[in-house]
């Protein structure tokens, strides 16, 4: 008897809790653009959470929970985490305020129904759900840097709020190892950001990027990061993939890559995460090790996965490679079933031009 | 919270019925351990769905139909009603349960009127 009393105060307790966190989410979705820094003041004293490393991670861990879904989680985490208003959101995933809007009050009413814990988890569960966290943050540097259709290639802003946030993960979990892969990685992404685009925002590809226009200091602390990260025993997909960009990072120019010690990061990272963008990038690393013939042999060895056959990236690769074989009549046809696939703008247009250069 | 755990079976699955799936044995073990952990604040078990009766009506007259119900596939062959602290805990009682190997658990929480 006492001890289903006691059971019975516990889950009140517990109630009272869920209600005292859920106000925390309650701060109005209305607010204007431009609000930003007030908001994000605004919300340190509200919830005072910037004081309580764990509750600050807790709330990663409630935004990113598996039941929500990929688009709920990363707008939670920008509107609650990064402290962006609904307005900023919105824009930053190209899509209307009032669309957005919804998005959030829909995540937060399945935050309520559905009894999404709030505060940090179990040492065992911080561990089996960690990678869903830093996935989310990874996804809302990933919008930042390939939007997926539309005008502009570039939104800094994401990249920047991803990169923020991966900081605050490493200070609140420091002995995760994937937490610093994470942040590497997209330090050493984002030094490249100014060099990836033209003036008239057209790609630039890696091979002929202005290396001197990296950011260094981005350099810096990414290489710092991967040097201590890649030995430990919790390196991951994170910190594999902050190896590989650390050694295009080193090279000082593109003829100077290390493409062996690449390939055999990438086939770690295929083992740790066989996807067909892995394969697809291991494909085109192989090209480089030996010679464009075998790339492209690994290349088509691929041309049975239906989803890459959907994706840009398979059909330039393919072309490129093509080019360098001495096949431009194919390599044309490559770029043409590029354009077919979903893509931006800054993408097309660049792949027009590259039709171009070969048709003259 | 309170959530109904439901478990959900499919008369298609080749696997269902009397001769395949956990054995029952495992059923009465999760039942046991479920029980002992004191959570289970209700549920049932049912018969088959080829035993369920249906009761509708259309243009103001009642239609009474018997199983099995071929045009439905999904069937809840079962439920617990658990009350816990969060979904966390609900999660890991359906990956415990045998039920969640054959066919699937549907977690729902309950409605509080």
């Amino acid at each position: 008897m006492s001890a289903a009393k006691n059971r019975a105060i516990d889950l009140i307790r517990l109630d009272a809790t869920r209600t005292r966190n859920l106000a925390r989410l309650r701060i109005e979705d209305e607010l204007r653009p431009g609000d930003h820094q007030d908001h994000a003041t605004q919300l340190d004293e509200d919830i005072g959470i910037a004081e309580i490393p764990d509750e600050r991670l807790g709330l990663f861990f409630t935004c990113s929970h598996p039941t929500l879904k990929e688009e709920e989680q990363t707008a939670l985490i920008l509107r609650f985490l990064a402290g962006l208003s609904t307005v900023e959101v919105a824009a930053a995933f190209l899509t209307e305020t009032t669309t957005m809007q919804q998005r959030i009050v829909r995540a937060k009413k399945r935050i309520a129904v559905t009894g999404i814990p709030f505060g940090r988890p179990g040492n065992e569960q911080v561990r089996e759900r960690m990678p869903g966290v830093l996935r989310a943050v990874y996804l809302i540097f990933a919008q930042g840097f390939t939007p997926a259709t539309g005008a502009s290639r570039h939104r800094v802003d994401l990249q920047d709020e991803a990169v923020r946030l991966a900081r605050l993960l490493v200070t609140l979990a420091p002995r995760d190892t994937e937490a610093r892969g994470l942040l590497a990685l997209l330090l050493l992404t984002r030094s490249r950001a100014e060099a990836r685009t033209s003036a008239a925002g057209k790609p630039i590809p890696l091979a002929e990027q202005d290396r001197r226009v990296w950011d260094s200091r981005d350099i810096a602390e990414g290489l710092a990061l991967t040097r201590a990260a890649a030995g430990e025993d919790g390196a991951g997909i994170y910190t594999v993939q902050a190896a590989i960009a650390a050694l295009h990072a080193e090279a000082s120019a593109f003829a100077d890559t290390d493409w062996v010690q690449i390939l055999v990061l990438y086939r770690m990272l295929y083992d740790l995460d066989p996807t067909p963008v892995v394969a697809l990038n291991q494909a085109v690393v192989i090209g480089k090790v030996s010679d464009p013939e075998a790339g492209l042999a690994a290349l088509e060895a691929l041309a049975e996965d239906r989803w890459l056959l959907r994706h840009r990236p398979f059909h330039i690769a393919r072309a490129i490679t093509l080019e360098e074989c001495g096949r431009p009549g194919e390599a044309e046809e490559a770029y043409r079933a590029a354009l077919a696939c979903p893509g931006n703008d800054a993408e097309s247009e660049y792949l027009e031009s590259q039709l171009n250069d070969l048709g003259s | 919270m309170k959530y109904a755990l439901l478990l959900m079976g499919n008369a298609a699955d080749a696997d269902c019925g009397d001769d395949g799936g956990p054995d029952p044995s495992d059923f009465m073990a999760f039942d046991q351990e479920i029980n002992e952990a004191g959570v289970v604040v209700g549920g049932f078990a049912l018969e088959g769905p080829e035993h369920g009766v249906r009761v509708s009506e259309t243009g103001g007259e009642s239609i009474v139909t018997s199983g099995p119900f071929a045009e439905s596939g999904e069937f809840v062959g079962g439920s617990y009603v658990i009350e816990v602290p969060s979904i966390d805990e609900a999660i890991a009682w359906a990956k415990k349960s045998p039920g969640s190997r054959l066919g699937h658990i549907e977690i729902r929480p309950v409605a509080d009127y």
